[in-house]
């Protein structure tokens, strides 16, 4: 909580900060609340985990943080602008260069080679076809995937795909990493190495990474631990990374 | 996103379901197909008649008994009187715009020659009708002025007949019996084929009009005459002269109408254009609703393909994409199925028009107009009916999407 304070006294404004954002879905009597006032500031480099049971508003406000969506009130704001009232062609462009994406269920296309799924990010940054192969080439490389650019999804493991997942997520060069459960379909072990990967990736390129999990050994990766509970935060406190 | 990327894109998702894809495409391919194949017979059944009129010599009348213009050849033929020879000679002494007179009567009969026979066409005609229709002797001669004053009896024989009478044997100077009367063979003719509407070309036999009328009916009344004009600018000239002049052989006082019609051949074209233009446009409107139904086949299978890829899409739009890329991407899609499908539609219909063409005797012939317009329909087909698809999934929100199950 400490950084938090100091920088903004120091002049810079957050990366990422939420400011009393609520969250409202359905109607009437179907009305939730899936967010409830909540303010938290996500700053460079970080490596935020949130935790929460299920229903606890986590999900939804990775979506806010990634631009899936927007608050019902409050301001979400990306080093200092607003996103609330963005277009939807706006939103695209700010999750296309500022966002990785990384999900549980891997969401690689099907019958797409490793390359291919690995560039798609630039091809809706509107980069040439020789360019987009060496931008993911590297990316893949840096994932520990170098050699297996012509793979199908389906001849590689869980662990592989969501490598290339994350090499997909990183292909950009984005700030932020958003990553909700990545390792909620892989075993023990696996679930290490990507954390392991995930860790190197913030140490190494600075990378700021929010990511949602419900596995305490998952968590303590993390240099910082947000736990949601009924749309609100229960508790938000630094902790030394494993 | 551009153009180039956009299509990569989407031929790689169709090449995934190579065999859906393609059974999508079938209602345009015969959409298609089937306007090239229609307007190419169209085109090629109008050349041929055009061709054959052309032959006949565009300055030619028939003149036939009956009085309304406007009806139909032949109708009233049985109430008006018909012509006589004497018309014939009348015409030739006094009309001076007019080069051949020539009639023709004609009565199905059964030749026989040997223990061989067959079942034909006798005309009986005067020599000029061999100028004005365009026949040549092969073997022997034609029949000439000197058969027709002694009403000689003599014959000539198409190449149908004398294939079935003679065989590789020669007919000149054989006995021909026809009906009750035997002529003798002077002359065979030229092939001339088959012609628009299927008729053997070949398959008669020709006297002279006088023997036809003396020694054949007893008779010497004729069905018709045709003339021909001494030169295309003076058909309208030689027209006015023989209605004149039947009028006045006739008897016929001034405003009461003719009982007999003059008929120009290009008025004969025009019907037979009208007929095949009429048969051409329902054809294609057959074709049309082929191309709709096809449209609909993409439409459907567009819409299947955007739910089944809710989640690519969702992630899509996850990455950057904005729903503008992606209503880009499906439309695109669509397109490109409608595209292929003209494209083999054009192959099918180009080669389906020239097996049409040698099966039906036509003359071959596919515009590029027809394969421009029936193609650029397909392109249409596959944007008009894109569309709605497209829009569905460019509206997907994106979080929905992923979670799509």
């Amino acid at each position: 909580m400490t950084s938090a304070s100091e920088e903004v006294a120091a002049g810079g404004a957050p990366l990422l900060r939420f400011h009393e954002v609520s969250k409202i879905y359905g109607e009437g009597e179907a009305r939730v609340h899936a967010l409830r006032d909540v303010s938290f500031e996500v700053h460079k480099g970080e490596f935020v985990v949130i935790m929460g049971s299920s229903g606890s508003g986590k999900s939804t406000a990775m979506n806010v943080l990634g631009c899936l969506d927007v608050p019902s009130s409050g301001q979400y704001l990306i080093e200092g602008v607003a996103a609330n009232e963005l277009s939807a062609n706006v939103l695209a462009k700010l999750r296309n260069i500022r966002f990785g994406f990384v999900f549980q269920g891997f969401n690689l296309l099907p019958r797409t080679s490793a390359l291919d799924n690995a560039q798609l990010p630039l091809i809706y940054a509107g980069m040439r076809a020789s360019e987009r192969a060496i931008r993911a080439k590297k990316a893949l490389a840096e994932v520990g995937l170098a050699g297996r650019e012509g793979s199908m999804p389906n001849q590689l493991s869980g662990g592989q795909q969501q490598r290339v997942a994350i090499a997909r997520a990183l292909v950009n060069s984005p700030e932020v990493l958003l990553a909700d459960e990545p390792t909620g379909n892989l075993d023990t072990k696996t679930s290490h190495e990507i954390m392991h990967l995930l860790t190197d990736l913030n140490h190494t390129l600075g990378l700021t990474i929010v990511m949602v999990t419900h596995e305490p050994d998952v968590a303590k990766y993390g240099s910082r631990l947000i736990t949601f509970r009924d749309g609100r935060i229960e508790s938000d406190r630094q902790q030394v990374p494993l | 996103m551009n153009v180039s990327t956009t299509l990569s894109l989407a031929g790689s998702a169709l090449v995934r379901n190579t065999l859906r894809s393609l059974l999508t495409t079938l209602g345009v391919v015969i959409g298609v197909g089937a306007v090239v194949i229609m307007h190419a017979m169209g085109q090629g059944a109008t050349e041929l008649v055009t061709g054959e009129i052309q032959n006949l010599g565009s300055n030619m009348l028939v003149i036939i008994p009956g009085g309304d213009s406007r009806a139909a050849f032949g109708s009233a033929l049985l109430s008006a009187p018909l012509f006589r020879h004497a018309d014939l000679e009348a015409i030739r002494r006094e009309c001076d715009a007019v080069r051949y007179v020539s009639a023709s009567n004609s009565l199905m009969v059964r030749a026989v020659a040997g223990e061989k026979n067959r079942l034909t066409t006798l005309f009986g005609t005067t020599p000029e009708h061999y100028a004005t229709r365009d026949f040549h002797a092969a073997l022997g001669r034609l029949l000439n002025e000197e058969d027709e004053r002694q009403a000689a009896k003599v014959c000539l024989i198409g190449e149908t007949v004398r294939r079935e009478l003679f065989g590789a044997g020669n007919p000149l100077g054989a006995e021909l019996r026809l009906s009750h009367l035997t002529c003798k063979v002077v002359g065979a003719l030229v092939s001339k084929g088959v012609s628009t509407f299927g008729t053997d070309q070949d398959d008669l036999v020709f006297m002279p009009s006088t023997t036809f009328a003396r020694r054949l009916l007893g008779d010497d009344r004729l069905g018709m005459i045709m003339i021909s004009a001494v030169s295309e600018a003076r058909t309208d000239e030689a027209r006015e002269q023989v209605t004149s002049l039947l009028r006045q052989r006739r008897r016929i006082r001034q405003g009461d109408d003719d009982n007999f019609a003059v008929r120009d051949l290009r008025e004969v074209q025009a019907l037979l254009g009208k007929v095949t233009g009429v048969l051409t446009s329902l054809l294609a409107g057959v074709a049309a609703i082929s191309l709709v139904v096809g449209g609909i086949g993409i439409m459907n299978i567009m819409l299947v393909s955007v739910t089944e890829r809710t989640r690519e899409i969702g992630l899509r739009l996850a990455v950057g994409a904005r729903p503008r890329d992606i209503l880009q991407q499906f439309l695109i899609e669509s397109v490109l199925l409608s595209s292929v499908g003209g494209l083999i539609g054009l192959v099918f219909g180009i080669s389906g028009a020239y097996l049409v063409s040698r099966g039906m005797h036509i003359p071959y012939s596919v515009s590029p107009e027809a394969c421009t317009v029936a193609f650029s329909f397909a392109v249409l087909v596959g944007v008009l009916f894109g569309v709605v698809p497209a829009r569905k999934a460019s509206k997907l929100h994106p979080i929905a999407a992923l979670r799509y199950e």
